[in-house]
């Protein structure tokens, strides 16, 4: 283990240029890129977090958007039902109210008939039982002095 | 040359010597002479220093490449390692050191690589690059360059340097001889104590002088001494024959660990001596 300059000298002038090409051009790049990156990754995990948070918010805001919906859906629901059978029962009502306007309508139309019908049978009866009574009194009686009667007895019937 | 086991005494003395001979080249007379240089305080260890800017450069441009590709989106699998080897070295480095500095950081990452990789060299076969040496002509050939006491040297002197340039920038030059003077017993500064201020100086002067000294020195002896000592034991294991399979394994899983423990104890000294010199205590 012999000291010599050669090799001392050497060595030192050799870890001098080193060391400054290290500081220059090798050192600070990587450092950079490693400083960057760790700050990428914390703001990536920060954005991650973020990103759960807000999916946490809308899932809560999904389910009560999706609760209120229910409940709207179940009142539209029950009011249709309400408003269904009171349809129904309405038209119950006017079913029983057009029958009876129709029932007393037709039982009106057919009472009129009738008595129509009475009037012109009565008409004819009258005619009738004057013909057979004309017949029979023309060999007897004068027709037109007994008219009087005759109608009397007619209005009678 | 493990074939060759069960020489005797002088030819395994030989063999570990030939191990442990760099390859050198010195001026003598005007003139380059390879390997003829013991004892010459001018002479250059070419193996280690080939070995250390070799590595050196291996780090540089591996990490470069990934430096100037790099980008904060996905990484790569070799941008992640490089990446958790400068955020490693970050760490430590935040960990100890708390002011603002652009050096401190760089400096330790090459340390620690630069120092990992020339470690790492331990873990070839002893004998198979400087075999392929000798095929080339190349009579001696050391390939673990931190096993060169000169290149541990370098680089702590190196660190001595900034630790005394991080003193006088944070504390002044003033600072920088209280430090050494003053310090851990404060001389008196009035009465009858003051004929004894000078001595009280000097032997503080001594006592921080040496404590400032030993930290290059340990710093480059430890890891000098590790290495050494562990390609030491690989050689002797080399010399066994072919009993040296399990023996050389079992001596690199371990060689493994002090391999990168010597390399991050390097890295930590440094950046605790220069936050030390930059820290008021």
């Amino acid at each position: 283990m012999d000291i010599n300059i050669g090799t001392l000298v050497g060595q030192m002038i050799a870890m001098l240029v080193f060391v400054w090409f290290c500081m220059k051009y090798i050192w600070p790049p990587i450092l950079n890129a490693i400083e960057e990156r760790q700050t990428q990754i914390a703001d990536g995990l920060a954005a991650a977090e973020r990103g759960q948070q807000s999916l946490d918010q809308a899932q809560t805001e999904a389910g009560v958007i999706v609760d209120d919906a229910r409940k709207q859906a179940t009142s539209i629901l029950d009011q249709a039902h309400a408003r269904a059978s009171e349809i129904v029962a309405d038209g119950k009502t006017d079913g029983v109210k057009e029958r009876e306007r129709q029932l007393s309508l037709a039982t009106a139309e057919i009472e009129q008939e009738a008595n129509r019908a009475r009037e012109e049978l009565r008409g004819q009866v009258s005619a009738i039982a004057v013909a057979s009574a004309e017949k029979i009194l023309r060999r007897e009686i004068d027709g037109r002095a007994h008219e009087d009667i005759l109608s009397q007895l007619a209005a009678e019937l | 040359m493990a074939s060759e086991g069960g020489h005797g005494t002088e030819g395994s003395g030989g063999y570990i010597q030939h191990h442990l001979q760099n390859l050198q080249v010195c001026k003598v007379d005007d003139q380059w002479v390879w390997n003829d240089c013991a004892g010459n305080f001018w002479a250059m260890n070419v193996d280690s220093m080939f070995f250390s800017v070799f590595l050196g450069l291996v780090f540089l441009l591996l990490f470069r490449k990934v430096a100037k590709n790099t980008s904060a989106g996905k990484p790569g699998k070799f941008q992640a390692f490089v990446e958790l080897v400068v955020d490693f070295v970050d760490s430590s480095v935040k960990d100890t050191f708390h002011g603002k500095s652009k050096l401190i950081a760089p400096l330790a990452l090459t340390i620690f690589m630069w120092v990992f990789l020339m470690n790492l060299m331990d873990l070839i076969p002893v004998d198979l690059l400087p075999g392929v040496a000798s095929l080339a002509g190349i009579p001696y050939l050391k390939v673990v360059p931190t096993t060169d006491v000169n290149i541990t040297f370098g680089m702590s002197l190196s660190v001595f340097v900034l630790i005394i340039f991080f003193t006088i920038k944070s504390k002044g030059v003033g600072g920088f001889v209280r430090e050494l003077t003053m310090h851990p017993i404060a001389p008196p500064t009035k009465g009858f104590g003051l004929i004894a201020a000078p001595l009280i100086i000097a032997f503080n002067f001594i006592l921080e002088t040496v404590s400032l000294l030993a930290k290059p020195l340990s710093l480059s002896l430890r890891l000098f001494g590790n290495m050494f000592a562990g390609e030491l034991i690989f050689i002797l294991i080399a010399m066994i024959g072919w009993y040296q399979l399990p023996l050389h394994f079992g001596w690199a899983v371990f060689h493994v660990l002090i391999v990168t423990l010597q390399a991050f104890i390097f890295m930590m000294l440094t950046i605790v001596y220069l936050t030390l010199a930059s820290e008021e205590h």
